[in-house]
């Protein structure tokens, strides 16, 4: 069998593009670069929306990568199942794009956090947590200044009954997000966004403070074998 | 030439840490009198031609569109004078 292909979106800004590719490449997966620019996924099986300041966070975070022409191609693509994630500023695209409802907003505390976070997988019934524990406490790092999720109260109590709410923050809240809400999933799971970056923990080598990233990248390609 | 002015704030039930640190700092500056501060942003469009009703309704499109995040935003639109 071929390697399974993920696409790695790179914006003007996007910094974690190139650990996002290593980790696809480290768990046996073919990393495809994706560029803004591009009307073109490449037929990729997955894709990958890094973090970073894409388009300069200019306006509010993600609000402009959003009109870029890769999403014209990304949205409609994930409306009919295939399966994103978007870690820190790509989950801020995600909520701008409405692949994920509510929206990220200034940290409470105003100060940018850079940290390793404990954070429990709340869900694991989606593409890009399947090989993880339901409950299983895992350590990622956090680096944002915008990542304080809100929503309305509808929205809120339909992700929490709906168990959309897939990474929860545990042993403190970095940005004052409600409910401790990480991460979250649309309604049929091939859509993941949070806030902590998996893609930086991957490898011991470069001091990470766990490997427990690579359990969502495991997870895509467990997805697309068993599809 | 007109010119239209879009308000985006935040709306009502949404933190804004900004406002309420400003409203802490304005205390320390000798300044009272103020309970609470919101903070937001506001877009000046130069229109070509005159800020009639179907220009109000483009403007109000791309408010809609991309000047402000309507989950988490609520914004005006009114032509300066």
């Amino acid at each position: 069998m071929s390697a399974a292909r993920v696409g790695v979106v790179t914006f003007p800004g996007t910094l974690d593009d190139q650990d996002a590719a290593r980790a696809v490449h480290l768990v046996g997966a073919q990393a495809v670069p994706l560029w803004h620019a591009d009307h073109d996924l490449k037929g990729v099986d997955a894709v990958f929306l890094p973090g970073g300041f894409s388009y300069g966070d200019y306006l509010r975070c993600g609000a402009i990568s959003r009109f870029a022409p890769i999403m014209e191609e990304l949205v409609p693509a994930a409306g009919a199942g295939l399966p994103v994630i978007g870690t820190c500023n790509g989950f801020q695209i995600l909520c701008e794009a409405h692949l994920l409802p509510g929206a990220l907003t200034r940290n409470a505390s105003l100060h940018y956090v850079c940290r390793d976070q404990r954070v429990r997988i709340e869900q694991t019934a989606t593409a890009w947590t399947n090989a993880f524990d339901q409950g299983q406490e895992i350590v990622l790092p956090v680096k944002h200044g915008e990542g304080r999720y809100v929503a309305s109260d509808e929205t809120l109590a339909a992700l929490e009954a709906g168990g959309h709410v897939v990474v929860r923050y545990v042993g403190g809240n970095p940005n004052g997000s409600l409910n401790d809400i990480a991460g979250i999933r649309n309604e049929a799971g091939n859509v993941v966004g949070l806030m902590p970056h998996p893609e930086h923990a991957v490898e011991e080598l470069v001091g990470a403070p766990s490997t427990d990233g690579l359990g969502f990248f495991t997870s895509i390609l467990k997805n697309l074998v068993d599809a | 030439m007109a010119r239209v002015i879009v308000d985006v704030m935040l709306k009502p039930e949404i933190l804004d840490p900004q406002g309420q640190a400003i409203a802490r700092a304005l205390p320390r500056l000798g300044f009272s009198g103020v309970a609470a501060v919101r903070q937001g942003k506001r877009f000046e469009l130069e229109v070509e031609g005159p800020a009639d009703d179907a220009a109000l309704a483009e403007v109000r499109k791309m408010a809609e569109t991309l000047l402000a995040n309507t989950v988490i935003e609520d914004y005006t639109v009114r032509v300066e004078e």
